[in-house]
């Protein structure tokens, strides 16, 4: 199934979505990887408000290449994501309600996923020129002393990926894997 | 005695880093397409064709293909007979990295502490660099770089005789069957066999830069390359992990004599964009 979601995702629409369906997003996302994650999660351990509303929101799991001159980004697939499951669960518990990235998460993140009625959605890694073409504009909003690293809000228009992790628990990791080995 | 200037191995430096990460090698187009025909997921297709299209759309947009453009990795074939002058040999090579990482746009993707700091050196330097002297005049550059998400999927294991040839299938089977989705498949596996610790990992690397349509010299590593491929194909694991039959494009072995009481094996995992340019000097 083809899917169009915008920003911020609501409860029900995530609801209707099982794993293989090809979602096209388009509005307002975050990025982060691993040392914003590490920075995010010490601001809620300590209580502290984090530097965008998670409301419904979408995190993208990318450190983009620079923006050539006359773009508005460079290229810009995912980044593998299991390196991003310590940190998941707890933003997911503050509202935030996707993830984007690639390969597998651990059962933690899944399991958290259930809870807070959350998604995991994969992008093509390795296809960071036809992802960056969906992203019409892009700046950061924290931590730029981390570069390639640091986040940014990202207007994106049918950011094309592919539901991995649904909310009732399924995923599209172990399904497809089962379905092809012999 | 030749004397090269290594002022003048920064330009071609820069270049390689620049291309490399631009332009996808035609073997790696035409296995993509070899396997594709063979593919049995409609999910698997869609990827490879959406890889097809990204591989175009970089060579025409002039950008990296992936975001991650990788550690440098060089390869220097460096000839006896070239005395180099004007200037430290690997700062040059780091200026070749810094400029072309810097101009062509391409990621900055190294920390400069491995564990506690982990700050951005901002201009991917240190680059990686393995020199083989080698016999005549020439200078061979090859630049090769290497992305994170496939690097981690690599490992070294000390394995004994008694484990034969059925133990090294198993283990680099087992180690992609445990890698799953995270690698970027379609991946190419590079296998280093023999040598010491350090040496087979090396090995596995060196084996990536051989060209996806050239086949092993030596039937009997041939044999045992189909072999693995085979077996990885079967995992089911398939582009990205979704689920199909292509995994691996191609199993690549290197092997070197070893001590009478080890069995170093090495697993490298590479990504589908499988990077690398080389120039001569």
């Amino acid at each position: 199934m083809e899917i169009h979601l915008t920003t911020p995702l609501k409860t029900e629409d995530l609801e209707k979505l099982k794993i293989g369906d090809q979602v096209y997003i388009t509005g307002t996302i975050y990025t982060g990887r691993d040392a914003a994650h590490k920075r995010l999660v010490e601001l809620l351990e300590k209580g502290e408000k984090l530097p965008f509303d998670a409301e419904g929101q979408i995190i993208y799991y990318v450190g983009p290449a620079p923006a050539p001159p006359g773009k508005p980004i460079g290229s810009a697939g995912p980044t593998t994501s299991y390196r991003m499951d310590p940190y998941a669960p707890a933003l997911l518990d503050v509202g935030m309600k996707a993830m984007i990235g690639k390969g597998p998460r651990d059962q933690t993140v899944i399991d958290s996923m259930i809870k807070n009625k959350a998604v995991y959605l994969a992008a093509v890694g390795g296809a960071a020129v036809v992802v960056a073409k969906s992203i019409k504009e892009s700046k950061v909003i924290a931590y730029e002393d981390l570069g390639p690293e640091a986040i940014r809000e990202m207007k994106v228009e049918n950011f094309p990926c592919v539901v991995a992790n649904d909310v009732y628990g399924n995923d599209i990791y172990k399904a497809g894997v089962e379905e092809y080995k012999r | 005695m030749r004397e090269v200037n290594v002022k003048d191995l920064i330009p071609i430096v820069k270049k390689l880093c620049i291309d490399a990460n631009y332009y996808i090698g035609e073997d790696i187009i035409s296995k993509i397409k070899e396997f594709k025909e063979k593919e049995e997921s409609p999910t698997a297709i869609n990827v490879l064709d959406i890889l097809l299209e990204n591989y175009e759309l970089a060579d025409k947009e002039q950008m990296p293909i992936c975001q991650d453009t990788g550690v440098a990795v060089c390869f220097v074939e460096l000839g006896q007979d070239v005395h180099m002058v004007g200037g430290d040999f690997t700062e040059a090579i780091n200026e070749g990295v810094r400029q072309g990482y810097e101009d062509g746009y391409l990621r900055k993707s190294m920390v400069d502490d491995p564990i506690i700091d982990r700050i951005n050196t901002k201009d991917n330097t240190p680059a990686i660099i393995y020199t083989d002297i080698v016999s005549g005049d020439k200078i061979k550059i090859t630049i090769a770089p290497k992305g994170g998400g496939s690097e981690n999927m690599s490992e070294v294991k000390m394995m004994k005789a008694a484990d034969g040839i059925k133990g090294v299938v198993d283990f680099v089977v087992d180690r992609i069957s445990r890698s799953g989705g995270n690698p970027c498949p379609p991946i190419v596996v590079g296998v280093g066999l023999g040598g010491n610790f350090e040496q087979s990992a090396l090995l596995a690397k060196k084996s990536l830069l051989r060209s996806l349509t050239e086949k092993n010299p030596d039937p009997k590593w041939a044999k045992v390359e189909d072999e693995i491929l085979e077996k990885v194909n079967n995992l089911g694991i398939g582009p990205q992990g979704l689920g199909g039959r292509t995994t691996a494009l191609g199993v690549h072995i290197l092997s070197k004599p070893c001590h009478i009481a080890s069995m170093p094996v090495a697993v490298n995992v590479q990504c589908h964009a499988a990077r690398h340019k080389s120039a001569v000097i």
